[in-house]
């Protein structure tokens, strides 16, 4: 079958989709979106975190057939306008968060979420927000400096332009 | 394969009474795990995320119709109020990103013994039903009829859910549940509970440790005895740790669980015992004080 949709602001149509297919699947293999990774293809793990309609969810766990006509955002939709890093994505560099990277567009994608509902969470509210991400790396300590940083920088950024 | 993609209810019923043995898919937690590990190849799958009306709610005062695909993190924020005990089962539910996409719909489709909702639907009452239509029309079946087995439920081939029925909380509840952490856990065992002083009932569910969710029901029968005759649900007094002992010992012994992976069945009749005494104390607390600060 054939699915539209949208994908990062722009529209994407991929063929010959089969009907048990996930979203993941058709991101990295059919549409040339290979930032969100296939590690447990079964929600476990939240590397292949994306939006849909706005909402993050495992796109490993969506049918390909259910994204039809509807809008998604991967990590590669975290850059800035320019197509450079955005806060998030260059907090997680500063703070040293990426040990072998498997993980980290899960938890980008995640954070940023996090961060647009509150950005200002507490430690608890970060390690809630984060409970369907794995690191195997264990670098869960740089992860949370991470997240920090970005919401220091979105908090400043925000004082800044008031 | 086909993908039915029915844009409204009606076309939904239509082409589950056309496609029997297609399989409803709404967030996908489950099915889309069976279907990436190929446990499952259904002839066709129907996917009802264009039915928006399935993830609408309503609350009457008395009786909140959830929709079979309110997501979990909705229940959570937006009915802990009136669905306390559900709300706290969904919290429990997988992670956020599951719990955007999951609801109480797909935990009764898959009728799994370990599914979070069952415990709370169970002690939410017996006056607790599933929605279920067919182009033949609509039935309400009470949550007592409805597991029927390991992952069976009693909805016939051309039946999809629509909506489940719970009356609203007229007193605490309370929803505990043993895994390995806080996230991402298949529960070990789950109990939930709770009371119900208008009618003087107590309301209880075992999770995961029997074939089918189901409710203790010799223990409920003796709480509500006790409440009764002692005129607790009036004074609001302390219970005593015999009859929360007692009350511990009948959950444990309404349970058949197995030995599996997650834990043993020894483990699962103590865990419930624990439970059941911490979640009556926990909401008979909580009474008392509504009771203290009524007076």
């Amino acid at each position: 079958m054939r699915v539209t949709f949208t994908a990062n602001g722009k529209p994407v149509e991929a063929d010959d989709v089969w009907e048990g297919e996930s979203l993941l699947y058709v991101l990295r293999e059919r549409v040339g979106l290979p930032g969100s990774k296939n590690a447990c293809e079964q929600g476990e793990c939240g590397s292949c975190t994306v939006y849909l309609d706005g909402v993050p969810v495992c796109s490993c766990l969506v049918a390909a057939g259910q994204v039809q006509d509807r809008e998604v955002r991967t990590v590669e939709g975290l850059t800035d306008e320019n197509g450079e890093l955005g806060l998030v994505q260059q907090a997680f560099v500063d703070a040293g968060a990426v040990q072998c990277g498997f993980c980290t567009p899960g938890l980008l994608v995640q954070t940023d979420a996090l961060l647009d509902q509150d950005a200002q969470p507490s430690d608890n509210d970060i390690r809630e927000a984060l409970s369907g991400n794995l690191c195997r790396c264990t670098g869960y300590e740089k992860i949370m400096d991470a997240v920090r940083l970005a919401s220091a920088r979105k908090c400043a950024g925000k004082g800044a332009s008031e | 394969m086909e993908f039915l993609r029915p844009a409204t209810w009606d076309e939904a019923l239509a082409a589950k009474a056309e496609y029997p043995t297609a399989l409803p898919i709404a967030g996908g937690t489950d099915v889309m795990v069976e279907m990436n590990f190929d446990v499952h190849r259904p002839s066709a799958i129907l996917d009802l995320n264009r039915i928006t009306e399935l993830t609408q709610w309503s609350n009457d005062g008395g009786v909140v119709r959830l929709g079979a695909s309110v997501p979990y993190a909705r229940i959570i924020d937006e009915l802990s109020g009136p669905l306390p005990g559900l709300a706290l089962a969904a919290h429990t539910v997988g992670s956020p990103q599951i719990r955007n996409r999951g609801g109480v719909g797909g935990n009764l489709g898959a009728a799994s013994p370990a599914g979070d909702s069952h415990p709370a639907l169970l002690a939410a009452g017996r006056d607790v039903f599933v929605e279920a239509a067919s182009v033949r029309g609509t039935r309400l079946i009470p949550i007592d009829d409805f597991y029927v087995g390991v992952k069976r439920n009693s909805l016939a081939a051309d039946e999809l859910i629509r909506a489940v029925h719970i009356p609203v909380a007229d007193g605490p509840q309370q929803f505990s549940k043993i895994g390995t952490r806080n996230a991402m856990v298949i529960a070990v065992c789950a109990f939930g509970f709770a009371l119900h002083p208008k009618d003087g009932t107590v309301g209880t569910g075992i999770g995961s440790a029997a074939p089918t969710p189901r409710r203790a029901v010799e223990a409920e029968e003796y709480l509500r005895g006790v409440l009764a005759e002692r005129g607790l649900w009036e004074s609001g007094d302390l219970l005593g740790t015999e009859v929360i002992q007692r009350f511990g010992e009948l959950v444990k012994a309404a349970a058949s669980p197995i030995d599996d992976v997650r834990g043993t069945a020894d483990y699962r009749r103590h865990a419930l015992a624990v439970m059941a005494r911490r979640t009556l104390t926990w909401t008979w607390n909580d009474y008392s004080k509504q009771i203290r600060s009524a007076a």
